[in-house]
């Protein structure tokens, strides 16, 4: 399928307290962009960015310099282009100044909210966002944000609770009742049931047990794949980024290193060590086995994967296919 | 770092930075005192040539130091006026026919009022908000006031819950903001409507808010009771103050500053209040 950018940064920096005896640059001159309708990770070392990055997609943290382009259109513009659009508009001279101030900001901040529907952004540590009477309520607080109708709610928050693994009967549940990855999944809920068009998961599965990381990846993936969006995850484990990502962007010390497809990122062995990352562990025995003659292809990113091509290598020659020796 | 950029600490490496929390807050209640025994014209000039010379020694831009002052700017207007317009002197500079008369001392106690005003403020900054931690304040308070233990003043306790307190300000401002994010990111209205409506839709941040605060406190208090905590009693600290003989130093030209003030009113020179 043909490639297309969802989501474009061009040139973006982002300074925390500007101006103030603790500045600190979190983004220096970052231009990434963003494919639709596939699954993009984000890694880089703790500090390096990241969530930054994240904050800034769905237009309610603004960069200090550079622009971030959803569909090609400039987020950031939303003020610039309310008041232009209302400018040329014939009722806008009929109202007195106050009711024409208190218009535009009714537009503006609807059209900011509307980029947070398109552009569904779960925070890091989402969990303590958590706040309604029932785990329900809960999930059905951003779909109620966006106007829809009772029956559209309930339907969306059973599949969005399906979706993460939210389990039926904790619907009624208090969610402050619930464990910690029990949160995180109805966090995750919450947003997916506004069906953005781009969905970004800040660590979705930091602190989460191995079969639950597994489980709420392939549901993602399953999400993707129905949906058609555009995926953005960041992760600190190398091993599920390889699994699951389509493509790979890599930031270091509040800059962008890498970015590409996830086989092209991973050959980058000798940067990503450099910068305090690693490629894959199966990757890098799948390429140590390669280098003791074992014919395998040179990207393999999962277990399985490995386990049935030496399988298939097994079959075929009928002995162990580490290239003759036992 | 960012623990504690909250409140107005400029982090810088000067004299004054570097001084015993305790020295600094006499000296500050000292020099204090000072600009209320300014009465002179003479007075007033060395004041201000002092509070230029700790400023430059802070090491704090004037920006800064001015921007207290901001809050201040309508009552320091007003008492000027009232003092320029109500005081009666012998030099009238206005002609006699008008209602409104203005002597000269009113514009002198104007000015004096408006110096002695900023000067106070200034050197509250210099000596503590600006160069002094909060959590060091509170505890050079606690040392000071130590002495008030003799008669059960539980001041170990209420220091202690200050710079707690102190503490977890930045924590739950950082928080809210996050929340306040989060929960817009859903979709959350928290600026169109009328007042209940903007109210309610606080609770969602609220909320998680009060509930993290109080997992928090008792996640504290857990640690706190796991390390043995139990008042002040025998307890030692983690950073001793010392005095050195800078702060000695320092405490000893407060003084002499003072006594000279002091001497300088006696002459009498320029206007006198
Ligand atoms: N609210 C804030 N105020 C000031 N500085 C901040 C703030 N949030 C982050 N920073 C700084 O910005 C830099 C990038 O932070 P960021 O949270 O984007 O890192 P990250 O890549 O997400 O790290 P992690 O993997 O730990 O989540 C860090 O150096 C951090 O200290
Ligand atoms: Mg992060």
């Amino acid at each position: 399928m043909e490639r297309r950018d969802k989501i474009v940064l061009e040139h973006v920096s982002f300074v925390y307290g500007a101006g103030t005896p603790f500045e600190q640059k979190a983004l220096d001159d970052v231009s990434l962009r963003i494919s639709a309708n596939c699954i993009t990770g984000v890694i880089g070392h703790t500090g390096s960015g990241k969530s930054t990055m994240m904050n800034l997609l769905n237009g309610l943290a603004k960069p200090a310099e550079g622009k971030v382009y959803l569909d090609g259109y400039d987020i950031n513009t939303v003020l610039s282009d309310v008041l232009e659009e209302w400018r040329t508009r014939p009722e806008y001279a009929s109202l007195s100044a106050r009711a024409a101030k208190k218009a535009i900001k009714a537009e503006i901040a609807r059209r900011q909210r509307e980029l947070c529907f398109r552009v569904g952004l779960v925070m890091q540590y989402p969990e303590y966002q958590l706040f309604e009477e029932s785990v329900y309520q809960d999930i059905a607080y951003g779909p109620k944000n966006m106007g829809l109708s009772p029956q559209e709610i309930d339907s969306r928050v059973r599949e969005a609770a399906a979706f993460t693994g939210v389990e039926a009967d904790w619907l009624n549940r208090s969610p402050f009742d619930l464990s910690g990855g029990q949160k995180r999944r109805v966090a995750i809920a919450g947003v997916m049931a506004m069906k953005p068009e781009v969905l970004v998961l800040d660590e979705p599965a930091a602190g989460l047990d191995p079969h639950g990381r597994t489980q709420l990846f392939e549901k993602i993936c399953a999400y993707q794949k129905q949906t058609a969006s555009a995926v953005i995850i960041v992760s600190h484990s190398m091993e599920d980024m390889a699994q699951y990502c389509d493509e790979v962007a890599v930031l270091s010390g509040a800059r962008l290193i890498l970015q590409g497809s996830r086989e092209e990122v991973f050959s980058h062995t000798d940067l990503l060590e450099q910068v305090g990352l690693d490629i894959p562990q199966i990757t890098q025995l799948v390429r140590l086995l390669r280098a003791r003659g074992v014919e395998l292809p040179e990207n393999i990113y999962t277990v399985d994967r490995a386990v049935e091509l030496l399988r298939e290598r097994f079959a075929e020659t009928g002995r162990c296919p580490a290239g003759g020796a036992k | 770092m960012k623990n504690i950029a909250f409140g107005q600490y400029y982090p810088a490496d000067s004299v004054i930075h570097r001084m015993d929390p305790r020295a600094k807050l006499i000296v500050a209640v000292l020099y204090i005192v000072c600009t209320f025994l300014c009465t002179n014209a003479l007075c007033f000039a060395v004041l201000v040539l002092s509070a230029v010379v700790l400023t430059l020694l802070s090491k704090i831009p004037l920006r800064l130091l001015l921007r207290t002052l901001r809050p201040l700017i309508f009552i320091l207007a007003f008492t000027s006026l009232i003092n320029i317009f109500f005081t009666k002197g012998e030099h009238l500079l206005t002609p006699e026919s008008w209602v409104v008369k203005i002597y000269l001392e009113g514009i002198w106690n104007a000015l004096f009022m408006i110096l002695r005003i900023t000067i106070l403020l200034a050197a509250t900054g210099i000596f503590l908000s600006f160069t002094t931690t909060p959590i060091a304040l509170t505890d050079a308070l606690e040392q000071l006031f130590s002495p008030l233990k003799k008669i059960r003043v539980p001041v170990h306790e209420v220091a202690m819950m200050t710079s707690i307190a102190l503490r977890f300000i930045p924590l739950l401002t950082e928080e809210t903001e996050k929340i306040m994010n989060a929960q817009k990111a859903r979709g959350a209205d928290f600026q169109s409507g009328g007042l209940i409506k903007r109210a309610k839709a606080l609770l969602p941040v609220f909320i998680p808010l009060l509930s993290s605060a109080m997992k928090r406190a008792d996640e504290l208090a857990n640690a706190m009771d796991c390390r043995c905590y139990h008042g002040g009693e025998g307890r030692t600290r983690l950073k001793v103050l010392h005095f050195r003989a800078s702060d000695v130093a320092a405490m000893v030209l407060v003084v002499a500053f003072g006594v000279g003030i002091f001497f300088l009113n006696r002459l009498g020179i320029g206007y006198t209040m």
